[in-house]
């Protein structure tokens, strides 16, 4: 900056030169960032936007700032559901976490021994986690139907009448059963992954491990669970990210208001009743600002979390 | 001969029309998937009476309609004939200036009655938007051959009511199909039981006019009856949902069920055998007063940017007119909110002669779904957790206050 005048010239005959040898990249990045501009970065960001203006129904008003956010978070019945919604959330997550980790990693590590009937098991359980949830939902929702559900006349039948509860509707065993559900759905990919990831272990580890007299227990604990830890991060990561965001499942099964009594609401049933009022109580005025809050928050929450859990993933990353 | 004439009438009927030969093409959005085959029948009807103007009938999926009609009216577009939603529903729609005010414009909208008018009126303008189509009464339903097989017969008091529940759980069935797993079914209790206990009308426009809250005790005393009911309901009644409270009554699981009168319909096609019998709950004597709960379910209105905008009002005075309101009542053995139209079902005629004699509208649909929370919202909700037992009735009552306090002022 000092020597202006002679900069001028200089400064822009690099930036020239550069066009010159550059200005292809522009032509084919051009669609890429057209489209994904229209259709990714301004739905988000107006989305964004929308949390801090005041709405009327689907009107938009003027500009409150943090208003929003702050209606959330204080005033009642907003901060009680969003409290409640974001512990089973995070329940949500543990739980399913801890049964991925156990069963889904168990089953893989199994699995990758090959035994006889190894093809079927593996498509067995990974059958379904080709169905959409929506289906799965549907499915448990007729299963555990205390009326007429499978499970219902079954203990019937095997005189164990009174164990018969309505799972879904009461509110000890409403969300851990949601959370079953769920897991039951997902646990394909998670042993998919892990299967994958144990059948890349070079097999001369094990050996070694075995030559320096290691129990199978210990060829697991030392040398199999430590080369799988990249896999668990990543996988623990997107059960985050998928958990955070669930919404399907627990709109079918319960309803947009988290039936009974927002036993099983989740953030995104909250934000989706908040937006377009609640269908499952005959509607009611929809309000966007509000949601757009909750959405926000998710969007932060999901956010902050996933980046921390990458940089541990990235650190912990482990090459043959 | 007859030919010529009717080329004569034809002619002349264009000659009318100042020679304007195009038909003007109306479009006319609904939620009701499942009446097509009616409106078609109306539509057909009309066109016959209007042979200048078309209709076309696109029903949207019913939980995804309200989205889909407020963003097509938002950005200017959308049909010219707009089926709208009731009350809270509608008044949105309104206030923006998307929908067509009526009232000046459909002479036969005066005829209808005024409390039937208040579902389709914007409080802030006092202005009807749309034409009443259909009316709603929630009461207790039962099964008549099994009252007749048990020679039971319509309760006159609350406790002739339990006695009848215990009836009927005696002979092997449930008293009530009801459950509570779909939050809006507890509403359909409240509804069906609530008014009768918060004293009818006198209560309703004393809350609705500011003069008392939901803490007035009338309320939570109403409420302590839908608790009463609970030990009649299916096992498991927190896990029985919508449907499976339709099968246990249509398959005669359970001889009672407290709901709305569509249920007439679809009682009827889930087993045509049944014969359906209705009352009004009872007070705790028999001469004290009683009431059944009507709504009105929505509204025929225009779409103030529609460009066939005298093509579309033409349409909307035949929706109001009383072949109209016939031709409804029975082809979809609903009841029609035309004044003088008479359903040609007896079940269907006996819950008009209830509800005209002592009718109070649906507490929480008309008058505390304008905001959010909404009254149902929190209704529902706080009387599920109440019949689940995770609640009192205190809490509930006082939730329910607080939640509507937010928007709606008591004095």
């Amino acid at each position: 900056m000092r020597d202006a005048p002679a900069g001028i010239p200089s400064q822009r005959r690099p930036l020239a030169r550069w066009w010159s040898r550059h200005w292809h990249l522009f032509v084919f990045l051009t669609p890429a960032v057209v489209v994904y501009g229209m259709f990714m970065a301004y739905p988000l960001l107006s989305s964004l936007s929308y949390s801090v203006y005041e709405w009327d129904g689907f009107l938009r008003r003027g500009f409150t700032g943090l208003s929003n956010f702050v209606t959330v978070l204080t005033r009642w019945p907003y901060n009680e559901r969003f409290w409640g919604a974001l512990t089973h959330n995070t329940w949500f997550f543990v739980l399913t976490f801890a049964i991925q980790t156990t069963l889904g990693l168990f089953v893989a590590v199994l699995l990758a021994k090959k035994w006889r009937g190894f093809a079927f098991f593996q498509a067995a359980y990974f059958l379904p986690y080709t169905l959409s949830l929506v289906v799965v939902g549907f499915l448990w929702l007729m299963l555990l139907n205390p009326t007429w559900g499978m499970i219902a006349q079954g203990l019937r039948g095997l005189g164990l009448g009174e164990w018969v509860q309505p799972w879904l509707g009461q509110r000890a065993t409403a969300l851990t059963t949601v959370i079953l559900v769920n897991a039951w759905g997902w646990l394909g990919f998670p042993m998919l992954v892990y299967l994958a990831a144990v059948q890349a272990i070079p097999q001369e580890f094990h050996e070694a491990a075995f030559v320096d007299g290691a129990t199978p227990w210990q060829d697991f604990r030392f040398v199999t669970f430590p080369l799988l830890l990249p896999s668990i991060a990543m996988v623990t990561i997107l059960t985050f990210i998928w958990n955070f965001n669930a919404f399907e499942l627990v709109f079918v099964m319960q309803g947009a208001s988290g039936s009974p009594n927002y036993a099983t609401d989740l953030l995104a049933t909250f934000f989706y009743r908040t937006a377009f009022g609640d269908p499952t109580t005959g509607g009611e005025p929809g309000q966007i600002g509000i949601a757009s809050a909750i959405g926000v928050m998710m969007l932060l929450i999901i956010g902050f979390v996933s980046a921390f859990g990458v940089r541990f993933m990235q650190r912990s990353q482990t090459e043959y | 001969m007859i030919r010529i004439t009717r080329h004569l009438t034809v002619l002349a009927a264009f000659a009318l029309l100042g020679g304007t030969l195009a038909q003007t093409q109306l479009d006319f959005w609904s939620w009701r998937t499942e009446d097509v085959a009616a409106y078609e029948t109306f539509i057909a009807a009309f066109e016959a009476e209007n042979p200048d103007i078309s209709v076309t009938f696109t029903p949207y999926l019913n939980t995804e309609y309200n989205t889909i009609v407020s963003t097509a009216l938002q950005g200017g577009g959308g049909p010219d004939i707009v089926h709208l939603r009731a009350y809270g529903g509608m008044e949105p729609l309104a206030n923006a200036g998307l929908i067509v005010r009526l009232d000046d414009e459909v002479e036969a909208l005066a005829g209808f009655d005024p409390g039937i008018l208040l579902g389709a009126t914007n409080r802030a303008d006092g202005g009807v938007y749309g034409v009443p189509f259909a009316l709603q009464t929630v009461k207790v339903l039962y099964n008549q051959d099994m009252f007749e097989r048990l020679g039971l017969e319509e309760p006159s008091t609350w406790a002739e009511f339990l006695a009848l529940g215990d009836a009927l759980k005696a002979s092997g069935v449930y008293a009530l199909a009801n459950g509570a797993s779909d939050p809006w079914t507890v509403e359909t209790l409240f509804g069906g039981v609530a008014p009768t206990f918060y004293g009818c009308d006198a209560f309703f426009y004393d809350i609705t006019g500011g003069s008392t809250d939901f803490t007035d005790p009338r309320f939570a005393a109403a409420l302590e009856r839908m608790v009463e009911l609970q030990p009649y309901m299916a096992d498991n009644f927190m896990g029985v949902g919508y449907t499976d409270m339709q099968t246990l009554f249509a398959f005669e699981q359970a001889g009672m069920l407290v709901g709305g009168s569509y249920e007439l319909g679809n009682m009827a096609q889930l087993n045509p055998e049944l014969r359906v019998g209705s009352f009004t709950v009872p007070g705790d004597t028999a001469d004290a007063e009683k009431c059944t709960t009507f709504y009105v379910d929505g509204s025929y209105g225009i779409n103030a940017n529609s460009a066939n905008q005298d093509a579309a009002l033409r349409f909307i005075e035949f929706l109001a007119s009383q072949e109209f309101g016939q031709m409804f009542t029975d082809e979809l053995q609903q009841i029609s909110a035309v004044p003088g139209t008479q359903p040609t079902s007896p079940a269907l005629a006996r819950m008009v002669e209830q509800m005209t004699d002592h009718g109070t509208p649906y507490l929480m649909l008309t008058a505390f779904r304008f905001g959010q929370p909404s009254g149902s919202t929190l209704l529902q909700n706080e009387m599920q957790a109440v019949l689940g037992g995770d609640s009192t009735i205190e809490r509930a009552v006082a939730n329910i206050q607080r939640g509507v306090a937010e928007w709606f002022d008591f004095e």
